[in-house]
């Protein structure tokens, strides 16, 4: 009813592959962004957007990253944490070295330096499969986690073994450092975010998307349509380190402002896997999905428990928020493997033919 | 039809849920103190004693005395699980109530906030945690970590050492053993440690423990019974303690050669392992047991009308008076804040005016209700943010922690150039950080 594609008719192949062939779709995403841009950086406390916002999208594009890995190229990997460590701490050095060049430029470029440590730790998927490759990336997790302890190089020889964030500014305004205001560092966020996503979206519908997926659903068949394997998988590796890189190095430039070795820590390799499994496996969408719910909800739960009347120690907000999300990994891993962005999905295919069932 | 309760119940549900969101600004005439504790997680252990401890203090001053200077206190608990993100949370969320201090209780926490401190204008109390460079004021107007630091610590165990074993130049040739853990905590000590060590000529051995490793510690410890250290040193938390209790007492290390600093001197961390466990010495600042009247006021007025998370029996355990200790500081800090400005309801500046001229003598000691409890605060000051104060010796008898040393004080001549220079290192690193502009109460 509200959600019909009747009378919208395609007449060049171009419009019959656009991200969003649906009018109403095309609308919602403008809409979408005139929130995220406007409104609610103008409207939202800095409560809201320093504490929700900010990591919320930061952990939707590490999620993207490991979707491109895991979803769509099908290899598992558990070293997401140290791969955007490796971000960090590459941002760090760079800006400590060059301190000219502007921030931003070296946020992103910390990506590739990730993306090369991903490559080298995506050697071994050629050969090893499933278990035994996350086994392979978990070395990769305590390995680096281990340099970033031990090397003190890596935190220009800091005593107290932290990366701290120099204060820097974009068109004179701060957007790092103690003296940059959430909405600075909203914007500077989300526009990152929004082109990555959007680079993301079109890598993943194109050929290189098509390779990575028919590796997923069976890479000897694969093999024999003359894909190389060698090269995809190593080109997923180094396509979603690079996510995870820059996600890591805004999650401490642009969020923490300084941070220590277990920021990175195996902790967060699995708090970004059940984002990608509640989320979605294989699902742009998914992933902000399911970077929502799991960061969010035990930031907001102890808040809207107060306000429904039932006010809870927060200790006991932690161990309920615990038990939601194990449930909820159980519940999608079992029901809906391609959990939330299949929901979404199925309600909009609903939405498209209401009120008939069919 | 379902579809339309759904949306209409979530729309309720988000309306219901917009009062936590407004109600901040409300209640002028209180003054809001954050706690940040974690009472889940793998720091639990450590952590829910120290909560008890801090929130139980507070809300005893509100119970018995209407809050501090006639205004009520209203304590707030953020869980922090001892994680950096959920930290930061809850100092955002915090942060719009107006807290008069911050008390982030995790030296990864305290490390994020420091930059903010002084633009946010709301003073830090990380009480013989976080970082020990931020006890030189010029540089950190808005830290304070009272009573000493981690290198005063570390002095004074090497001090200790050196009497048991006859004098400092008595120390060459021995083997000193230093378990730590391997983050930003456990490392600080090591640049004295190597100081210390090439002064009176006594070899050091280093048994790091990963955080991630923190109950698996046979191999650090296998490496003790090889290496045959004189003494072992530990600068642990959470559950790396009772793990390397354990450990020491299945290797038969003598117990009465293990030290830690005060941070590993839980009651649960010694307890587990039993008798075995006898002996083993840790640093202590603050006073054990329920003998004090402030400790029985407590017990009074929160514990036995059940206002608490305190099982009554945890009461006056080292870590539960180490958590009296810090609410105490800033109790003291904001009546000294009070007096300073003529106020009642104090702000964040005036609190950070009332820490940087904190006095806590041995008269005003016995007037809180805690005769004997802590070395009396007498050298806090605008340059001097920590004060250096002493600490004693305890020991575990199997049951209880033992007083056995007089107040030992700390070599602060050797640790304040180590400050001055980590401080300066500080400053240098983080280019643009603001020079001190806060006048000062009480010249040093």
């Amino acid at each position: 009813m509200f959600y019909r594609e009747a009378g919208q008719f395609k007449t060049s192949y171009r419009a019959d592959m656009t991200v969003f062939p649906i009018t109403q779709d095309r609308i919602g995403i403008i809409v979408i962004l005139l929130i995220a841009f406007i409104v609610i950086p103008l409207t939202s406390s800095n409560f809201m957007l320093h504490a929700v916002m900010i990591p919320f999208l930061i952990f939707s594009l590490a999620t993207i990253g490991l979707n491109i890995l895991t979803g769509y190229t099908g290899l598992l990997s558990l070293g997401t944490g140290a791969f955007m460590g490796v971000g960090a701490y590459a941002c760090y050095k760079l800006s400590t070295l060059f301190p000219g060049v502007h921030i931003l430029v070296w946020v992103v470029a910390s990506g590739f330096v990730s993306a090369a440590v991903g490559i080298v730790f995506g050697l071994p998927s050629l050969r090893i499969k499933g278990f035994y490759l996350a086994v392979a990336t978990l070395a990769a997790q305590f390995f680096l986690q281990w340099c970033f302890i031990r090397i003190p190089w890596l935190v220009n020889y800091n005593v107290s073994n932290a990366i701290e964030v120099p204060r820097r500014t974009l068109f004179g305004v701060h957007i790092t450092g103690p003296e940059a205001t959430p909405q600075a560092r909203y914007w500077v966020v989300l526009t990152i975010v929004v082109v990555m996503t959007w680079l993301a979206s079109n890598l993943v519908r194109g050929r290189i998307g098509r390779m990575w997926m028919a590796v997923r659903d069976m890479d000897i068949a694969a093999e024999l349509m003359g894909i190389r394997l060698l090269n995809t998988k190593l080109l997923a590796f180094a396509v979603s380190s690079f996510y995870c890189g820059v996600a890591g190095a805004m999650l401490v430039f642009l969020y923490y402002g300084s941070a220590e070795a277990t920021a990175f820590s195996i902790n967060q390799s699995f708090a970004v896997l059940s984002m990608v499994i509640v989320g979605g496996l294989g699902s742009l969408l998914g992933s902000f999905m399911g970077a929502a719910l799991i960061f969010t909800l035990p930031i907001l739960l102890p808040q809207l428990m107060a306000g429904l009347g039932l006010p809870i120690q927060s200790a006991t907000a932690e161990h309920i928020t615990f038990m939601i999300v194990g449930a909820l990994i159980i519940f999608f891993l079992i029901v809906e493997p391609h959990g939330l962005a299949r929901l979404w999905q199925i309600a909009k295919q609903k939405l498209r033919v209401w009120p008939y069932p069919y | 039809m379902r579809m339309k309760g759904l949306l209409v119940g979530a729309v309720l549900a988000s309306t219901a849920a917009m009062p936590a969101f407004v109600s901040n600004a409300a209640a002028q005439d209180s003054i809001y103190v954050p706690l940040f504790s974690y009472r889940t997680g793998p720091f639990a252990n450590s952590g829910i004693p120290i909560a008890n401890g801090m929130s139980d203090y507070l809300n005893m001053l509100n119970e018995r005395d209407g809050g501090i200077g006639g205004v009520k206190l209203n304590v707030e608990e953020c869980e922090t699980g001892y994680n950096t993100e959920k930290g930061v949370a809850c100092y955002e969320s915090t942060k719009s109530k107006n807290p008069v201090v911050t008390n982030p209780y995790s030296t990864g926490i305290t490390l994020q906030l420091i930059p903010r401190a002084s633009v946010d204008k709301i003073p830090m109390l990380s009480m013989a945690y976080g970082l020990s460079a931020s006890a030189v004021g010029e540089s950190f107007p808005w830290i304070f970590n009272p009573p000493a630091t981690y290198w005063d610590g570390l002095s004074m165990i090497i001090k200790h050492i050196a009497g048991k074993e006859g004098g400092f130049e008595k120390l060459k040739g021995k083997t000193i053993g230093y378990i730590f853990f391997d983050g930003g905590y456990g490392r600080e000590p090591l640049p004295l440690l190597d100081i210390f060590s090439k002064k009176y000529g006594f070899e050091t051995k280093l048994y790091p423990v990963p955080p991630a490793e923190m109950q698996n510690q046979s191999g650090q410890w296998l490496n003790v019974r090889k290496d045959k250290p004189d003494w072992m040193i530990m600068w642990g938390w959470g559950a790396m303690n009772p793990t390397a209790v354990k450990e020491a007492a299945r290797i038969k290390f003598p117990m009465d050669k293990f030290v830690g600093v005060w941070w590993s001197g839980g009651d649960d961390d010694a307890r587990p392992a039993g008798d075995d466990a006898k002996g083993y010495l840790t640093l202590n600042f603050n006073g054990v047991g329920t003998q004090y009247p402030a400790i029985q006021d407590i017990v009074k007025h929160i514990i036995s009308t059940g206002k608490t998370q305190t099982q009554p029996d945890k009461v006056g355990e080292n870590l539960y008076n180490r958590g009296v200790y810090n609410s105490m500081l800033i109790a003291e800090a904001i009546r000294n804040a009070q007096k300073i400005t003529g106020k009642k309801a104090v702000t964040g500046e005036d609190v950070r005016r009332g820490f940087e001229s904190l006095t806590i003598t041995q008269a005003r000691w016995k007037e809180l209700g805690l005769e004997g409890f802590g070395a009396p605060i007498t050298n806090v000051n605008c340059a001097d943010h920590n004060g250096h104060h002493a600490a004693y010796m305890q020991q575990w008898n199997g049951k209880n922690w033992v007083k056995i040393t007089d107040w030992i004080a700390p070599m602060k001549e050797e640790v304040r150039p180590l400050l001055e220079a980590a401080a300066k290192d500080y400053v240098t690193k983080n280019v643009g950080w603001p020079k001190r502009t806060e006048p000062c109460d009480r010249p040093s």
